[in-house]
C-alpha cells in the first residue's frame, strides 16, 4: 500500500519519446507536466498509485498503433486505460511507460438494428451503448455497476459482468468483433457483425486479457432485445441462511432470474442510513430477484419465486413492476458500496467467487473471521452466481487496522479457493491479485498463461506486471518462470 | 516411443497403428490409450522427446474434419479419459474428454439438467465436440458451445498438463485459454477434460414449424421474430436442394408461459404452422458423409446467404442442403457424397466474395482435398494465430496441417 516513485533518471527513455508522441497525437493529446500526469496515478483501486511517465490521449486507431509501435521500437512499456474505474489496479500506470488513455475515442459508430449489434470506439461509456440502442427496443446486456462511466474498451479488457450476467453472460458473450492494436503496433481486425469468426477464437481469448495483449480500438457488440416484462422482487429474511436457501431453491427449480442479489444486516443498515431505501424492518438478509422475458413467463416465474421465498422463510416479499418502483428496490442495493463509506471511515471491497452450494458455509466462515478479528464485514453480493463482494470495514486512523482488514480480506479469498471458487469474478487480477494467482493455479498453469502472453507480446511491454505474478511484485515464489525482465531489476519499490 | 509403457508407471504400451487408425490416409505407427490425464501427459512428453506428430481421437466421428495432417506418428485415443463429475447443485459438470456425448447428456437429463447446446454429430465424444467447436440450432439463449465451457485441462505438446478457468461460471482469473482450444482441432494441445456450465431442463418445450413458401416469407418472419419478444431458443432454417424450406422455432419455458409465445410465433410464421412438444428426430445433427461447410454471415443476411448458396450450387451443377440458425448467422452446407471439388470450390468462392461473409469447409471429402480447394478462405488474424501455435507447439507436432493456414 505504498506510493511508488520512479527512481531518479529512469524516465529518460519515456521523455525521449515525447517529441514523436506529440507528432502522433498532437499538443492536446500528450500530457507531460507532473500535475496533469498525477491525475492518472491510479484507477478505481486508489491505494495503488504510480505517476505515469507520459500520458497520451489518441483519437484514432492509427494514432494508437503509432504510439504502440513507438513503444515497441524503444522497448518502452505501455498501459492501456479506459475510464479508470477498474478495481484491480489493472490500469495502474508505469512510471517509465506510456499511459494510453482511450477516453477521446468515444464515438458510437453504428447501431445496426437488423443485425442486433453496435459498433463503438473503446472509450464509449457502457451505458451510452444502451442509450444508443434504446430507441430501437434494444440494450447492451453487460451492466457493471460503474456502467455510467466505465468504457466498453475497459469492459473488453476486464471481461466485465454486472448484476444481470447471471442470465445474460459477461462481456465475452457479447463481443462479436474487435479491432486491436497488438503489442508490436499492428492493427488486426477480428470478427465483425457475424457472430461466428473462424480460426482460433482470439476474440474470446483477448476479452479479459486486461490490456496485456494489446489495445482494442473498435468493438462490435451484440445487442439484446428489451424484455417484454421485467419484475423485481424484494424478499426479507430473518437469517442469511434462509436467504441462501431461497437462492438455491430458485435456481434448482429451473428459474433463471436475470439477477439475484443479496445483502446482509450490516449492508442493509448502511443503505438505510444513506438512502433510506425502506427495506422491511428487522431483515437480517434481503434478496433482490429480477425476472425478465415474455410477460406470461415472467408472471409464472414470479408466482413461483414468491412461493419459494416464503417456503425458505421470507417474512415479507414485495413485487415491483413499474420502472420507478423497481428503481426503489434497486436503490438500496446499488447504493450499498457508497453507503458503507458512511458507517466506516474506510473499507476494502473484495471480489471472490464460490460455487453457489458453498455460499452458506462460506458466509458462516466469514462471520467467524469477522468475529475473531473484530473487523466488521458487510456482505453485498451476486448470490445467483456465487460472486461475493464482502466489504471489509476498518478505521484507517487506527494503527494496524488497515493491515488487519487486509488480512481478513485475504482470508476471504482463501475461503473462495478452498471451496473450489475463484479469486476474482469480475474485478480482474491486475496488480491487486497477481500474487494470489499461484493460490488458484499451479506453476504449469501459470507458465502456460505466460506462453500465450509471450506469443502476442514477446518483449513484455503491454501492461507488464499485471495479471501474472512476477518476482518484482510478489517476491521469489512458485510462479511464472521466465527470464528476468530488465524492468524487474529497475528497482521500483514493492507494492506490498 | 518404443512399444512399452512408460517405465515406473502402469501405463499400457501403445499398440501398433493399423489401416483402421488412419487419419487423412496416414497410418500412425502407434496408438496410445492413456487411462488418466497424467498418463496422457506422459504419452505426450514421450512423443515430444521423440519428435512424434500427434493426432487425438475420441470416437473418430470427426477425424476427417479440417485439413489433412501432413504427418502422423502417434494417435492418442481418449477413450480411457471417460468420466463424469456432475456437481448438480452448482449446475456444473466436469467431464473427461473421452466421454461419449450421449452418455453425458443422459446423466444430465436424469438429473433434470442439460448442456444447452445441440451437438451436430451423433456418436461423438465430449473432447471431439469441443475440439471441433461448432454448435447446433439451440444457441440463442445459453449461447454457443464456446459460451458454455468454463474450464479446461489440456495437455500441451511438451506433455505439461495445464488448467485454465475453473468450476465456477463467474471467473476472470487468468487468460481464458479454453476459447483457443474450443474449435482448435487439437492443434494447440490435447484436451483432457472440460468443465461446462449447465442449465435446468425447461419444463415446457414447443417447436413451431411450417414450410416457408418463399425466401421473402422467411426473411419477413425472421425480422418479425427479431422485433417480437417471444424469445426463441432456436430459429432454424432447413432448406433442402429440392422442395420447400422449413422454418422451425423452438420455444422453451414454463407450461403456463409458453402458450402465449406459441400463439405469437404462429401468427408471425402464418399459414397455420404445426406445433409439436418435442424436437424432431435427428434435430441439429448434420449428415455424417459428404463435404460439409459452415457459412457465417451477419444475421440479417442469413436467408439471403442460404439462397445464394443454393443458387451457386445449382449453377455449379451440385446440390447443397442448407440448415442453420438464422439469428446466429450460422448456416451449415451439406454436399452429397461425391459432390465435385469444382462445385464446392465455386460455392466457397461465391460466398467468400461477399464482404462480411465467410465459408469454412469443416469436412472435405478426399477428392476435394486432392483438388486443393481452400478450406478456410481468408482468415483475419492468421499471423497472430501462427504466433500462438508457435508458442504452444513450436515444432508443429500437433495435427500439423489440420488448421487454417496450414497450422
Amino acid at each position: 500500500m505504498s506510493e511508488t516513485a520512479a527512481p531518479t533518471g529512469a524516465q529518460a527513455d519515456v521523455a525521449a519519446l515525447v517529441p514523436r508522441l506529440l507528432r502522433i497525437c498532437g499538443e492536446d493529446g500528450v500530457l507531460t507536466d507532473t500535475a496533469r500526469r498525477r491525475t492518472y496515478e491510479s484507477d478505481g483501486l486508489t491505494h495503488h498509485r504510480a505517476v505515469p511517465g507520459v500520458v497520451v490521449l489518441p483519437t484514432t486507431a492509427d494514432q494508437v498503433a503509432a504510439v504502440v509501435r513507438l513503444c515497441a521500437e524503444n522497448g518502452v512499456p505501455f498501459v492501456p486505460r479506459g475510464a479508470g474505474t477498474g478495481l484491480s489496479a489493472g490500469a495502474l500506470p508505469h512510471t517509465e511507460g506510456v499511459l494510453l488513455v482511450t477516453s477521446r475515442m468515444r464515438r458510437v459508430i453504428e447501431v445496426d438494428v437488423e443485425n442486433e449489434c453496435a459498433v463503438v470506439e473503446p472509450g464509449v461509456a457502457n451505458l451510452d451503448v444502451t442509450r444508443a440502442a434504446a430507441p430501437y427496443g434494444y440494450y447492451y446486456a453487460p451492466d457493471p455497476s460503474s456502467q455510467q462511466v466505465c468504457s466498453v474498451g475497459g469492459n473488453v479488457a476486464e471481461n466485465s459482468g454486472g448484476a444481470h450476467c447471471l442470465k445474460y453472460g459477461f462481456t465475452v458473450n457479447h463481443v462479436r468483433g474487435l479491432d486491436i492494436v497488438t503489442p508490436s503496433g499492428e492493427q488486426v481486425s477480428l470478427g465483425g457483425k457475424s457472430p461466428g469468426a473462424h480460426g482460433y477464437d482470439l476474440i474470446g481469448a483477448f476479452v479479459g486479457s486486461e490490456g496485456t495483449l494489446g489495445v482494442a480500438t473498435r468493438v462490435t457488440v451484440g445487442l439484446t432485445r428489451s424484455p417484454e416484462r421485467t419484475v423485481t422482487l424484494l424478499s426479507a429474511f430473518t437469517s442469511m441462511n434462509a436467504g441462501g436457501q431461497a437462492v438455491s431453491s430458485i435456481i434448482s427449480a429451473g428459474v433463471l432470474p436475470s439477477a439475484v442479489e443479496m445483502m446482509d444486516a450490516l449492508a442493509i443498515e448502511a443503505a438505510e442510513k444513506a438512502v433510506a431505501c425502506d427495506y422491511p424492518e428487522g431483515a437480517a438478509a434481503v434478496l433482490v430477484v429480477e425476472l425478465d422475458g415474455p410477460a406470461a413467463e415472467v408472471d409464472a416465474q414470479r408466482a413461483e419465486v414468491t412461493r419459494l421465498c416464503e417456503e425458505a422463510g421470507a417474512f415479507e416479499t414485495r413485487t415491483a413492476t413499474g420502472a420507478d418502483e423497481r428503481a426503489r428496490i434497486w436503490k438500496g442495493r446499488k447504493s450499498a458500496f457508497a453507503a458503507v463509506g458512511r458507517i466506516s471511515p474506510a473499507y476494502i471491497v473484495q471480489d471472490g467467487v464460490v460455487p453457489r452450494t458453498a455460499l452458506p458455509e462460506v458466509l458462516r466462515r466469514i462471520t467467524e473471521l469477522s468475529a475473531a478479528s473484530g473487523i466488521r464485514v458487510a456482505n453485498v453480493f451476486h448470490a445467483g452466481d456465487g460472486n461475493l463482494h464482502p466489504l471489509v470495514l476498518f478505521d484507517d486512523a487506527e494503527p494496524g487496522a488497515g493491515e488487519r482488514a487486509e488480512e481478513v480480506s485475504g482470508a476471504i479469498l482463501d475461503l473462495c479457493i478452498e471451496h473450489g471458487g475463484s479469486i476474482t469474478g469480475e474485478h480482474g487480477v491486475g496488480v491487486d491479485k497477481a500474487c494470489k494467482m499461484p493460490r488458484m493455479y499451479g506453476p504449469d498453469d501459470l507458465a502456460t498463461f505466460d506462453l500465450f502472453r509471450r506469443a502476442l507480446d514477446p518483449d513484455g511491454i503491454a501492461n507488464p506486471d499485471k495479471l501474472l505474478p512476477t518476482p518484482r511484485l510478489c517476491g521469489e515464489q512458485p510462479g511464472v518462470r521466465r527470464g528476468v525482465h530488465p524492468l524487474v531489476e529497475s528497482g521500483r519499490a514493492e507494492q506490498f | 516411443m518404443t512399444l512399452a509403457g512408460e517405465p515406473g508407471t502402469d501405463d499400457r504400451a501403445p499398440r501398433r497403428g493399423t489401416g483402421a487408425d488412419a487419419v487423412g490416409g496416414l497410418v500412425p505407427a502407434r496408438v496410445a490409450r492413456p487411462e488418466s490425464t497424467e498418463a496422457l501427459g506422459r504419452v505426450m512428453a514421450a512423443a515430444a522427446r521423440e519428435g512424434s506428430a500427434v493426432v487425438a481421437r475420441g470416437n473418430g466421428t470427426a477425424l476427417d474434419w479440417g485439413g489433412l495432417p501432413r504427418r502422423l506418428d502417434l494417435l492418442v485415443d481418449t477413450a480411457g479419459l471417460s468420466w463424469i463429475e456432475h456437481i448438480a447443485g452448482d449446475l456444473v459438470v466436469e467431464v473427461g474428454a473421452g466421454t461419449p456425448v450421449a452418455e453425458l447428456y443422459g446423466v444430465l437429463a436424469a438429473a433434470g439438467q442439460r448442456l444447452s447446446m445441440d451437438p451436430v454429430r451423433a456418436g461423438g465424444t465430449v473432447g471431439g465436440m469441443v475440439a471441433t467447436g461448432v454448435s447446433g440450432p439451440r444457441r440463442l439463449l445459453g449461447g454457443a458451445l464456446r459460451d458454455l465451457v468454463i474450464g479446461m485441462t489440456v495437455v500441451r505438446a511438451d506433455g505439461v498438463v495445464a488448467r485454465s478457468g475453473g468450476r465456477v461460471v463467474k471467473n476472470v482469473a487468468g487468460y481464458d485459454l479454453a476459447k483457443l482450444h474450443t474449435g482448435g482441432l487439437g492443434t494447440l494441445g490435447v484436451i483432457a477434460s472440460v468443465a461446462l456450465r449447465l442449465h435446468p431442463l425447461p419444463p415446457a418445450l414447443r417447436v413451431v414449424s411450417r414450410a416457408t413458401p418463399s425466401h421473402e416469407h422467411a426473411e419477413r418472419a425472421l425480422a418479425e421474430l427479431r422485433r417480437s419478444t417471444v424469445v426463441p431458443s432456436a430459429v432454424e432454417l432447413d432448406r433442402p436442394p429440392e422442395g420447400p424450406g422449413h422454418l422451425r422455432v423452438v420455444l422453451e419455458g414454463t407450461p403456463d408461459g409458453v402458450g402465449a409465445r406459441v400463439a405469437e410465433t404462429a401468427r408471425i410464421l402464418g399459414g397455420d404452422p404445426e406445433v409439436a412438444d418435442a424436437l424432431p428426430e435427428g434435430w441439429g445433427v448434420l449428415p455424417a458423409e459428404g463435404t460439409l461447410a459452415l457459412v457465417s454471415v451477419p444475421p440479417a443476411e442469413s436467408v439471403r446467404a442460404a439462397v445464394r448458396v443454393g443458387g451457386l450450387s445449382g449453377a455449379a451443377g451440385a446440390t447443397a442442403h442448407v440448415t442453420g440458425s438464422l439469428p446466429a448467422g450460422a448456416l451449415y452446407v451439406s454436399f452429397p457424397p461425391g459432390a465435385g471439388a469444382e462445385a464446392v470450390g465455386a460455392v466457397a468462392d461465391g460466398v467468400r466474395s461477399v464482404p462480411g461473409w465467410s465459408m469454412t469447409l469443416l469436412r472435405a471429402e478426399p477428392h476435394v482435398h486432392t483438388a486443393g480447394v481452400d478450406l478456410w478462405g481468408e482468415v483475419p488474424g492468421l499471423p497472430l494465430m501462427r504466433a500462438v501455435k508457435d508458442s504452444f507447439d513450436p515444432r508443429h507436432r500437433l495435427a500439423p496441417g489440420r488448421f487454417a493456414g496450414g497450422i
